[in-house]
C-alpha cells in the first residue's frame, strides 16, 4: 500500500484540493498513491469523543470495545473515551490497562479509558488514580459518570488531587437527593405524565458548585452532558471569571425534547432527561459561542430487553456515534470549522491526546474522516454497528454520510463501510 | 369509539357523555333481578394486576361478568423486570389467547401505553402509577351528575396529594372536558410543577382549603399517605389534617347542595373525619355502586357494542 490520495477534497469546507495520506501522515507525495474521488467530499480532523460508553468489561450483550470502536470509526471517530461504569469498574490499574489494550486489538479508533474517581463508583473513597494515570493506559480524565461526585469534601480532593499529573476530574452533575426516583425532565409534561420530576436546579446547583470548589483549588473541571439553559448561565459566568472548566453537550440533547416522552417508550429515556425545547435553543447558541466547548454523544448501549418495558424500569441512554455527526450538521449546517473544532481539536486537547484534532496539513498525523454532507440517509437500527438498537432517531432522515475513516493513515472505513 | 382508555385524554366531550349515557342504563340494570346482559358473550376480559387493589379489580370484574364477558384474573405481584416475566411477555401471552380486552393496573406510569403496543385488543388503564386512572374519573363524573344533575359549569374542588394522585390527573382532565372548572388545593408541595398548562389552562390551584370551600358544588378529598411525611412534604398528620382535612366545621362552609366525595381507600381521621365521610352529603359509598356501571359502559363501548 503506497497511500491514499483524496482527490477534489474540501479540507475543512476549503477550496478543492488533493490529500495525500502516507506513511501514516499528511504526505505532499502523489506518486503511486490509490485514488479516491473526494469531489464534493469534505475532510474533517478524525472526530474524538470525550464520552462513550463501551460496557465492556461486564456487559458485552450491549456493546464490546470492538463493536462500539466499529461504531465509533463509522461516525467519523479517531479516538474515543471510554466511560469508567463498567463491571468491574474501571477503577484499578488494571481494568483501564484492559480497555486500553482491547482497543488496540480491535485497531478501529484509539480508545482513551477514563478512570473512576471513586472506588466502585460509590462515592466514598478516592479510587487509586495515580495508579491509572502512570499505567499503560496513561489515564488523564477521571469520572463517576452515571453517579455524580455528590460528597464536596471528595470532590474537592479528587479536584486537587489530580493536579499532580494534569488530571482532569469530569462531573456527572446530579444532586442525587433532588433526583430521587427521577424519570425525566421536571415540568410540564412530566406533571402530564405522572413520571417523578428530574429538575434542572439538581444540575445547576452541582455545576454551580464545581465551578466554585475548581477555583478555589485551580483545578480543571469537566462538566459532562450539559443539558440545561440555568447551566449554560452558571458555566458562562465561570468562564468569565477564568475558571478552568470546560463542557459537553450531547448531540440529542441539542436536538431533542421532553415531549418525547409522552409515548413512554424508553428509548427517549437518557440521564441527564431530554430537556424543552428553551434549553434546547441555549445549548445550541452556547455550542457556537464556545461557553459549551464540545459534543460529546455520552453512547450508551443498552440490550434490548432493558428498554422494552416500562419506562420507569428502563435504563436510561441511547446510541450516539454512529449519528453525532449527522446530528450536528442538522443543527449547526455546514460549518465544517466550527464542527471541527466541536468535535475534534477541542475534545482532543481537554484529553490530552496527541495525533488527535491537529490540523490535516503536511507532516500531521493523518487521522481524518471524509464526510459526504450532500447525503441523506433514514436510520435504521438494525443496520447499526453497535451491538445495541436503542437509537432515538430509528425511521428519522439525517443529512451527512461518512465515506471514509482513516486512523493514522490506515482506513478503518471505506465506501461507508468499516474495513474490518 | 376509540380503541383504548389510557388517559381521560382519550375521551372528547362527546365520546365521555356516551359513556355517561350507557352508564345511567347500565345502573337500570342493577335494580332487576338478573343484573346480566347478553352483550360480550364469547368475548374474553382479561384483568391485569400488577398492583393490590381489591375494589377496582372486582369492580372491573363485576362489570365484564354482568356483561357476559369471560372473565380472567391475572394478578402479577412486584414489578415485572425484578420478578418473573416481562410485561412485554406477558402481553404476547394474553394475545396468545385472544384477549379482547385488557385491564391493567400498574405501578408505572405508562405502561397501560407500553401494553398498547403489543396487543390486539384494547387496553383500559385501570390505575398506573402516579398518571392516571379515567375510569374512577367516570365514576365520579357519573356521580356528580346523578347527584347534581350537570357537570357543565360545576365548581370542584380536589384537595390533597395531587402531585402521586392518578385520580386527581383523570378527574382535570374529564371534568375540564365536560364543562366542570377544578381547583386543586393542597400544600404547595404536593401540587405538581406547570399543573394547569400540563392538563387544562384554566386549572385554579389553592393552598387554602377554607377560602375555597364557599364557593364549591363538590370537593373531592384524596387520600394523603402518612409516609409523604417521611420525605418532607408536610411535617405531621396533625398539621396535615388541621391545615387541609376536611371535618365537620370545614364541610359546613360548603354550599347546601355541596357534595363530598373520596375515591377510597380513606385514612379516617387524616384526611377526612369519620363524621363527614358518614354524612348524608358523602357519595363515598355511591361511588362504588356508580363504578361498576361505568365500568359496564366502558367495556360495552370499547368493544364494540352500540348504545
Amino acid at each position: 500500500m503506497s497511500g491514499f490520495l483524496l482527490k477534489g477534497v474540501s479540507v475543512v469546507g476549503g477550496a478543492p484540493t488533493d490529500l495525500v495520506i502516507r506513511d501514516g501522515v499528511i504526505s505532499a507525495d502523489k506518486s503511486g498513491a490509490e485514488v479516491i474521488d473526494a469531489a464534493g467530499l469534505v475532510a474533517l480532523p478524525g472526530l474524538v469523543d470525550l464520552h462513550t460508553h463501551l460496557r465492556e468489561p461486564g456487559r458485552e450483550d450491549a456493546e464490546t470495545v470492538e463493536t462500539g470502536s466499529r461504531a465509533a470509526a463509522l461516525g467519523g471517530y479517531t479516538a474515543v473515551c471510554a466511560m469508567a461504569n463498567t463491571s468491574p469498574v474501571a477503577d484499578t490499574a488494571g481494568v483501564v490497562e484492559q480497555v486500553w489494550r482491547l482497543g488496540r486489538e480491535a485497531g478501529l479508533v484509539d480508545v482513551q479509558p477514563i478512570g473512576a474517581v471513586t472506588v466502585g463508583l460509590a462515592g466514598k473513597q478516592l479510587a487509586e488514580v495515580g495508579a491509572m494515570a502512570t499505567s499503560a493506559a496513561n489515564v488523564r480524565i477521571f469520572s463517576d459518570d452515571g453517579f455524580c461526585v455528590a460528597d464536596p469534601r471528595l470532590m474537592r480532593r479528587a479536584l486537587e488531587y489530580v493536579k499532580a499529573f494534569d488530571g482532569i476530574i469530569a462531573q456527572h452533575a446530579e444532586e442525587p437527593r433532588l433526583t430521587e426516583g427521577a424519570q425525566m425532565h421536571e415540568g410540564e409534561v412530566s406533571t402530564r405524565l405522572g413520571l417523578t420530576g428530574w429538575p434542572a436546579v439538581a444540575e445547576e446547583a452541582i455545576i454551580a458548585r464545581d465551578v466554585l470548589l475548581a477555583e478555589h483549588v485551580g483545578s480543571r473541571l469537566h462538566v459532562c452532558h450539559v443539558s440545561t439553559a440555568g447551566s449554560v448561565e452558571v458555566l458562562r459566568q465561570a468562564k468569565a471569571r477564568g475558571v478552568r472548566v470546560t463542557a459537553e453537550v450531547t448531540p440529542h440533547h441539542l436536538l431533542l425534547t421532553d415531549e418525547l416522552a409522552a409515548s413512554y417508550d424508553p428509548v427517549f429515556k437518557v440521564n441527564p432527561p431530554l430537556r424543552t425545547s428553551s434549553d434546547v435553543a441555549a445549548l445550541r447558541e452556547a455550542l457556537v459561542e464556545g461557553v459549551i466547548d464540545v459534543v460529546a454523544t455520552d453512547h450508551a448501549p443498552h440490550a434490548v430487553e432493558d428498554k422494552e418495558c416500562e419506562w420507569a424500569y428502563a435504563r436510561p441512554g441511547m446510541l450516539g456515534l454512529e449519528t453525532a455527526l449527522s446530528i450536528v450538521i442538522s443543527v449547526l449546517g455546514e460549518r465544517w470549522d466550527l464542527i471541527a473544532d466541536r468535535m475534534s481539536r477541542t475534545p482532543a486537547r481537554i484529553a490530552g491526546l496527541a495525533g488527535h484534532g491537529t490540523d490535516l496539513a503536511v507532516g500531521s498525523p493523518a487521522n481524518l474522516t471524509l464526510v459526504d454532507p450532500s447525503a441523506r440517509r433514514v436510520v435504521d437500527p438494525a443496520e447499526l454497528a453497535s451491538r445495541s438498537r436503542n437509537t432515538p432517531y430509528s425511521g428519522t432522515t439525517l443529512p451527512g454520510r461518512i465515506v471514509a475513516t482513516f486512523l493514522r493513515g490506515e482506513p478503518t472505513v471505506l465506501d461507508g463501510k468499516a474495513v474490518k | 369509539m376509540i380503541k383504548h382508555l389510557r388517559s381521560a385524554a382519550d375521551l372528547d366531550a362527546a365520546t365521555a357523555t356516551l359513556i355517561l349515557d350507557t352508564a345511567a342504563e347500565m345502573a337500570a340494570l342493577a335494580g332487576r333481578e338478573v343484573k346480566k346482559l347478553p352483550t360480550l358473550r364469547g368475548r374474553t376480559v382479561v384483568n391485569l394486576f400488577y398492583e393490590d387493589s381489591t375494589r377496582t379489580r372486582i369492580s372491573f370484574e363485576a362489570a365484564a361478568k354482568r356483561l357476559s364477558a369471560d372473565v380472567i384474573n391475572f394478578s402479577a405481584k412486584g414489578s415485572s423486570v425484578s420478578k418473573g416475566e416481562s410485561l412485554k411477555d406477558t402481553a404476547l401471552t394474553l394475545q396468545a389467547m385472544g384477549a379482547d380486552a385488557v385491564v391493567i393496573r400498574h405501578s408505572a406510569s405508562g405502561a397501560p401505553h407500553r401494553l398498547a403496543s403489543w396487543v390486539d385488543g384494547s387496553v383500559i388503564n385501570a390505575g398506573d402509577g402516579t398518571h392516571e386512572h379515567p375510569t374512577q374519573a367516570l365514576l365520579d363524573a357519573y356521580t356528580m351528575r346523578s347527584r347534581l344533575g350537570r357537570l357543565d359549569g360545576l365548581k370542584v374542588a380536589i384537595v390533597g396529594d395531587v402531585l402521586h394522585s392518578r385520580v386527581a390527573r383523570s378527574n382535570v382532565l374529564l371534568l375540564s372536558t365536560l364543562g366542570a372548572q377544578v381547583t386543586l388545593v393542597g400544600p404547595p408541595t404536593l401540587i405538581p410543577v406547570d399543573i394547569a398548562a400540563a392538563l387544562e389552562p384554566k386549572t385554579k390551584v389553592s393552598y387554602d382549603l377554607d377560602s375555597v370551600l364557599p364557593d364549591m358544588d363538590v370537593v373531592m378529598m384524596l387520600r394523603v399517605q402518612t409516609e409523604r411525611m417521611q420525605d418532607s412534604y408536610f411535617p405531621s398528620a396533625r398539621e396535615y389534617s388541621r391545615r387541609y382535612g376536611l371535618d365537620l366545621a370545614r364541610m359546613r362552609k360548603l354550599p347546601e347542595h355541596a357534595i363530598v366525595m373520596h375515591p377510597g381507600p380513606m385514612n379516617r381521621g387524616m384526611e377526612i373525619t369519620p363524621e363527614v365521610a358518614d354524612s348524608s352529603r358523602s357519595t363515598i359509598v355511591e361511588q362504588v355502586a356508580n363504578g361498576v356501571s361505568a365500568r359496564m359502559a366502558v367495556l360495552y363501548l370499547l368493544l364494540g357494542g352500540k348504545a
